[in-house]
């Protein structure tokens, strides 16, 4: 062995790990991207001074602790508007196409906290469709997706918000979309109204409902590519014909496949269109 | 401190470059770049600190000044030699042992996104001893434990010398953790990167 540093988790470990959480919680993270999952595992362990064998241990009989333990693992970092330029493009080229059916869904897939699904709401607002839109928010984390239900952020995190708004190019500010009380902003209950929130695992749920869109960005960088490939292919069969499929700027469709069967909107926001077959 | 033969022979073996900077890392940086030969035979990995709503064209302007192919990062991408990446703004860069690129959202690292530190621990596993890793000007301590990992696993590693550095703190923070086997000057720098 060149390196004379012990590891504090190996891959083997690690994998030893995956193997246990599916065993005792049901949850597959096999095809996760392994830097980053191993990021995430040796944090935990080092807020916690806990050695391998004492999260083995912990994950095993605590089940409370499994929660703390998906909350960290399951990176919940969000914001609202995050890339501006995702929802100008998606104004300018998506917006119109939608406004043209009588009933819109919507699908946020691996929200969190459901910033992108308000983010979302606020936009179909924006644009007068939201009376005939609906927002699905779905999320493998149950504890986020009571947050989420909520529509409640800190003043704080507004303030980070609003400056994305700011460069999305709509109207106002992000403010004239919140009841501010204290220091918690509350998302007006019209734009609740038309939004719903439930657990789905990409990793192993089918399809339950059919979209004209469907936005999953910043989750697939946590995937290995053939889970990649398994995920395009469940929204594929989600999407109406001609629905449109967004992605986080630095992804991108890698499988033959499926670039055949989507036609590239915009290049740069990573917005793709179903074609019709 | 002049270049001896031990410096000169681990550059040259390196398969992969790792260049972290900050504040006042820009024009070195955009120097390096333009400096590299054509047949430069390595990939290299550039992590600046970047605002997040800040589009500024780095790459464009990069990539009209260099001799060899020069891309932002995108998720999963396969590393190929002879190619300079450019980490993205407001995302981790993370190496994966099958020599491909990872991007992640969480949480900023010295209040950086991209971090130094995330991406030269993530490569100190996937690399081992075959890269060589140059922390430059920066006002945070981003980079030193990464560099140091990078170290502890046969990696080549340099600090600018900080009395010569913009912004003194990051490379000083390096060298105070004994994280680089070399201090050097930018014109050593440069020097070394020309063998």
């Amino acid at each position: 062995m060149m390196s004379t540093e012990q590891e504090i988790l190996s891959a083997q470990q690690l994998d030893e790990l995956i193997d246990l959480i599916k065993k005792f919680h049901g949850f597959d993270f096999s095809c996760y991207s392994k830097a980053s999952l191993k990021r995430r595992v040796i944090r935990i362990m080092q807020n916690k001074k806990q050695t391998f064998y004492d999260l083995k241990h912990t994950l095993v009989n605590n089940q409370h602790f499994f929660q703390e333990f998906l909350d960290e693992i399951t990176v919940n970092v969000t914001e609202m508007f995050r890339d501006p330029s995702f929802y100008k493009a998606i104004n300018n080229q998506v917006i119109p196409y939608l406004s043209t059916y009588q009933h819109i869904k919507l699908w946020s897939a691996g929200c969190s906290s459901g910033e992108e699904v308000y983010s979302l709401a606020i936009l179909m607002n924006e644009t007068g469709l939201r009376k005939k839109s609906f927002i699905y928010g779905t999320d493998i984390n149950t504890e986020m997706l009571k947050e989420a239900r909520k529509g409640i952020f800190s003043l704080k995190k507004i303030k980070s918000y609003a400056e994305n708004y700011q460069y999305s190019g709509l109207k106002g500010s992000l403010t004239d979309h919140f009841t501010i009380m204290y220091d918690a902003a509350t998302i007006h209950s019209e734009l609740k109204h038309n939004t719903l929130f439930s657990v789905h695992n990409l990793v192993s749920d089918a399809i339950f409902n059919e979209f004209q869109l469907i936005s999953c960005r910043n989750v697939f960088i946590y995937f290995e590519s053939e889970l990649q490939e398994k995920i395009l292919e469940l929204f594929y069969n989600s999407l109406a014909p001609l629905g449109f499929l967004c992605m986080g700027s630095k992804e991108t469709i890698r499988s033959d496949k499926f670039k055949k069967k989507f036609k590239v909107i915009n290049s740069k926001e990573n917005i793709y269109q179903k074609i019709a077959t | 401190m002049p270049l001896d033969n031990n410096i000169i022979a681990h550059w040259k073996k390196s398969e992969f470059l790792l260049i972290g900077g900050s504040a006042g890392s820009f024009k070195l940086i955009f120097n390096i770049v333009k400096n590299f030969n054509a047949d430069l035979d390595k990939a290299v990995i550039i992590i600046i600190h970047r605002k997040r709503n800040f589009f500024s064209e780095i790459e464009k302007l990069f990539a009209e000044n260099s001799r060899i192919s020069l891309k932002e990062i995108t998720d999963k991408e396969v590393i190929r030699n002879n190619t300079i990446y450019i980490a993205p703004a407001n995302y981790h860069t993370l190496i994966e042992k099958n020599g491909s690129f990872a991007l992640d959202v969480s949480e900023a690292v010295w209040y950086s996104r991209p971090s130094i530190d995330v991406t030269f621990e993530s490569a100190a596993e996937a690399f081992k001893g075959r890269c060589t890793a140059i922390l430059l000007s920066g006002a945070n301590q981003d980079g030193a434990a990464g560099l140091l990992k990078l170290r502890d696993n046969g990696c080549l590693t340099i600090a600018q010398n900080p009395e010569e550095a913009e912004m003194p703190q990051m490379p000083l923070a390096a060298i105070e953790i004994n994280a680089a086997d070399y201090i050097l000057n930018s014109e050593e720098i440069f020097g070394l990167l020309q063998k």
